[in-house]
């Protein structure tokens, strides 16, 4: 026995082990989902106290974007039917970038914006007089009835209006833009940029109670 | 032909001796990266899509709401519930939920408390709104609506 041990190779047949690390990772991919915490953030108004009444903040009908969904999930934005929602951040864009009786301070933003902006904006004095603070208001109304994903599918399209608005000021993709973190003083300084006085306002609505649950 | 002939010389053996490193790497590397389900789902999740999704960097800060339909039907109904950790719970009990929630995280870190709401694409604003009523009586106003990619068109 001693003899013929030392003729035996000494080597482990390691052939098959590539087929056992592959059972090991597929039983892994098979068996894992991988958590994603992506999605649209929407920060909630503060809660309301019964004793004082909501602020009244005088706007002008022209000032606000009206996007309504009713419970069969069909569209009326201001005033109009619509289909479908290829449209409407197109649309989104043009009534926040209107620039119809900017103020001053309006003027400057509107003149620091890059061309492909200005170009958006129609001047239209039946539309939102300008972007800044209290100038131009999306605003989102729902019914108890409509789907999540509808709801979601219009939020998702004004929230794509203002991000490539963002965006084109900063020169970058809108998926670019998205991607910036803030972690770095560069990217926060992008960020901060990209929003400098062009707020999202969005205001979301209180559903209505027919034909929900 | 006499070229071709030539080629039959080569050794044609690929050494295969690195192939289970590889693997291994590439097993290493799914494990670390995936996070296990902490919990059962007890409702329905049929993720919605959208195009305009941002990233939260801070896993630690998010709670997770799930809502849906039940999985049991003849024990839940088929109305939407909220699932919170694996229980499924009322709309009057989120205050009593993100309250803990918020318990088990450092003072600082409370305000920037993010609830990803998980949401089936098939449920109802009623609800949703309901729920977003009770987070703003708590204030917890951070919501993400969790959602999938969708390719823009």
């Amino acid at each position: 026995m001693a003899s013929k041990r030392g003729r035996m190779s000494q080597e482990v047949n390691a052939g098959s082990m590539a087929d056992i690390a592959f059972l090991l990772l597929i039983f892994w991919l098979v068996t894992t989902t991988i958590a994603s915490d992506k999605g649209i953030l929407n920060i909630l108004p503060p809660k309301q106290d019964p004793n004082v009444p909501p602020p009244e903040v005088p706007l002008n009908e022209r000032n606000i974007f009206n996007i309504l969904v009713n419970a069969n999930d069909q569209l009326l934005v201001e005033g109009e039917y619509l289909d479908n929602t290829n449209q409407l951040s197109n649309d989104i864009k043009a009534f926040i970038l209107n620039f119809g009786a900017p103020t001053p301070e309006a003027m400057e933003l509107f003149n620091s914006l890059p061309a492909s902006l200005k170009a958006l904006s129609n001047r239209d004095s039946k539309s939102s007089d300008h972007p800044m603070q209290g100038g131009a208001v999306v605003s989102i109304k729902t019914n108890r009835g409509t789907s999540y994903e509808t709801y979601l599918e219009v939020l998702d399209n004004v929230k794509r209006a203002y991000y490539e608005i963002y965006a084109e000021r900063v020169g970058l993709t809108s998926e670019e833009y998205r991607a910036l973190s803030g972690k770095t003083a560069a990217e926060k300084e992008l960020l901060d940029r990209g929003k400098e006085n062009l707020p999202m306002s969005i205001s979301i609505a209180e559903p209505d109670k027919l034909g929900g649950n | 032909m006499s070229k071709f002939k030539k080629k039959n010389k080569v050794t044609e053996n690929i050494p295969t001796s690195a192939l289970p490193d590889i693997i291994f790497m590439l097993l290493f590397f799914f494990m670390t990266t995936t996070v296990l389900r902490e919990n059962e789902m007890l409702v329905e999740q049929k993720i919605p899509e959208a195009t305009q999704l941002t990233k939260l960097e801070k896993k630690t800060l998010i709670s997770y709401l799930y809502v849906g339909k039940p999985k049991n039907t003849a024990m839940y109904g088929t109305e939407p519930r909220i699932q919170a950790n694996d229980v499924l719970i009322n709309t009057s009990d989120i205050a009593l939920w993100v309250n803990q929630e918020k318990d088990k995280r450092s003072e600082t870190e409370r305000e920037m408390l993010t609830i990803s709401l998980k949401a089936d694409r098939e449920v109802k604003m009623g609800p949703i709104s309901d729920i977003q009523f009770e987070l703003r009586e708590v204030d917890a106003r951070r919501v993400l609506y969790a959602s999938v990619g969708k390719l823009q068109n």
